[in-house]
């Protein structure tokens, strides 16, 4: 039997700001994991992927996260994507700094 | 020290023009990132984890203090108003815009300074001991040689794809600050019949099979040193492999080859090349030198220090523990820490900077270092300066008594900012620095040297940490693993793996716990942990940190 697929967000960093991003349900670029689109089948993820690396003026090094479902949308499934979605541990710099500017 | 002439300013500003060019074709898209990534990387700049780094040359740790001040500039412009100081005696920015770089980089021009081969398989920035030109036990300033072999290396045509990054470090002392064993090429300065010359190392390396580097050559005249130099790295550029990336440091050239027929064939490289060598690098030597001739010392009492030093033991502590003795004994090499108890290993603020450039201006002869253990160096300071430099420090929170202490941690940025991590390296620094700042035993635990790498790679040099810490990933958990034992000096030598790793939550009361038990160990408080751990070996120290797998067993 083929191993179950893990589910999975298309990330990449932001050409300009190279920031981590997201892709969402309409194929936007958003900067939280949980606003993502999880995808859930594997051609569906491989094509979604294709998308993005066919835009590289805007992204850097595309590529499949595993993720996880919850009620506010995808988690972090490994601690280096929770890592990139979070900012870094030392300062309130990157996603943590730009969540206290946006509340 | 050492400005640039007209070739070097031109050649830099013409670096920078390109880049220019070469990120608006990014930006507007007719270059792809495939096309590009090489080009930013020429360029020292990085994409991390969060955004792009870029990382800045300070070449042999040297900088005055209108170059303090600029990075400073920098920081606030165009990053997060503070930088990191890492052990290649580079300065990393961690949150620069693309299109800001360019702009950067005409700012580093203006006060000399580039990002150029810090990156790539080229000759990288060369490092030396950062009490270089000070120091009391130094022969003579390896400065100028490392200029030389900079200015030789750099866009060298020869050495612009080299099977791997090539690393060098020097050191003028017999005493290795500069962990040149650890290092591609290490240049250890030491005199023979009265003249001085070089041992030079070869091979030695860290990352995942870590190496300490033989000896090539026991004596090098320092005439011969460019074409020796150009020998071992021509050499290798053909015997080096290509085929595997994880075999293609010179390290591996020498264990796969053996020392022997690498010096045969580097000997045989040098008897072609020092013919070919008409003594030009030896007039650009006599030039560079007039660079580095030192400051106008002064000559005035030092009353004020010993004084001061009865006055104040705050200031008594700082003082025995942050100098060092200079070739002047009026002066006082002044190591300042940038490893506050708690706060990331190397990180400085712009504030912090200003400061510094301060300092180095009113008392210090204008210079600056960085040192590879990740704090800032005021190599000359009188010593009747000193209590005014400890207060203008104090006041910047610059005057934490730790140098050489197990506070004074070397972190790289681990997954908190680096794409290659398996685990995060700096809150482990963070946290072991504050236990110890908690217990009060720093003092009497005495000089010891922990070191943490967030990867195999080993930029935190972990190694050759008496104590070494390794972060890795386990099934999806960050776990450290131990290595005791390891030496970055003379007496170099690859920390020994201790056994199971520690979850991130049991790191910090083993290391405790280690510490703690290594007082009950020695001999007398003189006796180091490294000594220690060298008359007793691994065990009681293992037994230390897995007391339940002894009671098992
Ligand atoms: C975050 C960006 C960084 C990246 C991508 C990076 C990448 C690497 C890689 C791939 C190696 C292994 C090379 C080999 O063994 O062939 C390495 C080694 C090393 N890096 Fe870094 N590093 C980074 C940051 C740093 C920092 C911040 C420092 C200084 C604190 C540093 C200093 C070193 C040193 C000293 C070594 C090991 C010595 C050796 O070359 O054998 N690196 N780095
Ligand atoms: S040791 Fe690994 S985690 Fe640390 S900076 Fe180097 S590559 Fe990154």
């Amino acid at each position: 039997m083929a191993k179950a697929f893990t589910p999975k967000v298309v990330t990449a960093n932001h050409l300009l700001e190279g920031d981590v991003i997201y892709m969402d349900v309409n194929q936007k670029w958003v900067r939280e994991l949980h606003q993502a689109h999880l995808i859930e089948d594997e051609a569906q993820a491989d094509a979604w992927l294709a998308v993005a690396a066919a835009q590289p003026w805007q992204v850097v090094g595309a590529y499949l996260a595993d993720a996880k479902s919850s009620a506010v949308g995808p988690v972090p499934a490994h601690f280096r994507e929770a890592f990139r979605a979070k900012g870094p541990s030392n300062y309130a710099h990157g996603k943590i700094e730009q969540d206290q500017v946006a509340a | 020290m050492y400005s640039y002439n007209a070739f070097d300013t031109a050649f830099v500003r013409e670096r920078v023009a390109q880049f220019r060019g070469q990120v608006n074709r990014r930006i507007d898209g007719s270059l792809t990132e495939d096309e590009f990534k090489p080009l930013r990387l020429m360029n020292g700049l990085y994409l991390q984890l969060h955004a792009y780094m870029l990382r800045v040359a300070i070449p042999y740790g040297t900088l005055n203090s209108r170059q303090m001040d600029q990075l400073a500039m920098i920081a606030d412009r165009w990053d997060k108003g503070y930088g990191h100081f890492t052990t290649r005696q580079n300065i990393q920015y961690n949150w620069p815009k693309l299109k800001d770089v360019p702009d950067i980089l005409d700012a580093l021009a203006d006060v000399e300074m580039h990002a150029i081969q810090t990156s790539g398989n080229t000759i990288r920035n060369v490092t030396a001991d950062h009490f270089a030109g000070a120091a009391a036990d130094e022969i003579a300033d390896p400065r100028p040689v490392a200029e030389l072999l900079r200015q030789w290396s750099t866009d060298h045509p020869e050495f612009q794809f080299l099977p791997r990054k090539f690393k060098i470090a020097i050191t003028g002392s017999p005493n290795d600050r500069a962990v040149t064993r650890a290092h591609d090429i290490g240049l250890r300065m030491v005199e023979r019949d009265g003249v001085a010359g070089f041992e030079v190392l070869v091979g030695g390396g860290l990352g995942r099979t870590p190496m300490i580097g033989k000896v090539i050559r026991d004596f090098l005249p320092q005439e011969d040193l460019l074409p020796y130099v150009e020998a071992i790295v021509s050499v290798y550029n053909i015997l080096g492999r290509r085929d595997n990336k994880y075999k293609a440091r010179i390290k591996i050239t020498v264990h796969e080859n053996g020392i022997e027929e690498v010096r045969n064939q580097v000997e045989a490289r040098f008897a072609e090349l020092r013919a070919a060598f008409d003594g030009i690098d030896q007039k650009l030597l006599a030039d560079i030198k007039t660079h580095f001739a030192p400051p106008a010392f002064k000559d005035a009492p030092v009353d004020a220090f010993d004084a001061h030093r009865a006055a104040n033991p705050a200031f008594a502590s700082w003082s025995d523990t942050n100098l060092t003795a200079h070739k002047n004994d009026q002066y006082a090499i002044v190591s300042v820490s940038v490893k506050k108890h708690g706060q990331t290993p190397g990180d400085a603020t712009s504030d912090q900077m200003r400061v510094l450039a301060q300092i180095a201006r009113d008392f210090g002869h204008d210079e600056l270092r960085i040192s590879h253990e990740q704090n800032v160096i005021l190599p000359h300071v009188h010593k009747s300066d000193l209590p005014a430099v400890y207060q203008a420090l104090r006041a910047a929170d610059l005057a934490t008594a730790n140098i050489g202490l197990v506070s004074d941690i070397i972190a790289c940025p681990g997954m908190d900012y680096c794409a290659l991590a398996t685990a995060r390296s700096i809150p482990i620094a963070q946290q072991i620095a504050t236990r110890f700042d908690e217990l009060k035993l720093e003092h009497d635990i005495g000089p010891l040297k922990i070191k943490i790498s967030g990867c195999i790679n080993a930029c935190g040099h972990h190694h050759v940490g008496h104590i070494g810490i390794l972060g890795l990933d386990r099934a999806g958990v960050e776990n450290y693993q131990i290595t005791l034992g390891g030496d970055g000096t003379e007496t170099a030598s690859v920390g020994e793996r201790a056994g199971p790793g520690f979850s991130a939550d049991d790191i910090i009361p083993a290391i405790e716990r280690l510490v703690l038990g290594y007082l009950d160990l020695r001999e007398d408080a003189d006796e180091t942990f490294l000594q220690a751990y060298r008359r007793l070996g691994a065990d009681p120290f293992k037994a230390i940190l897995y007391p339940d797998q002894q009671k098992a067993a």
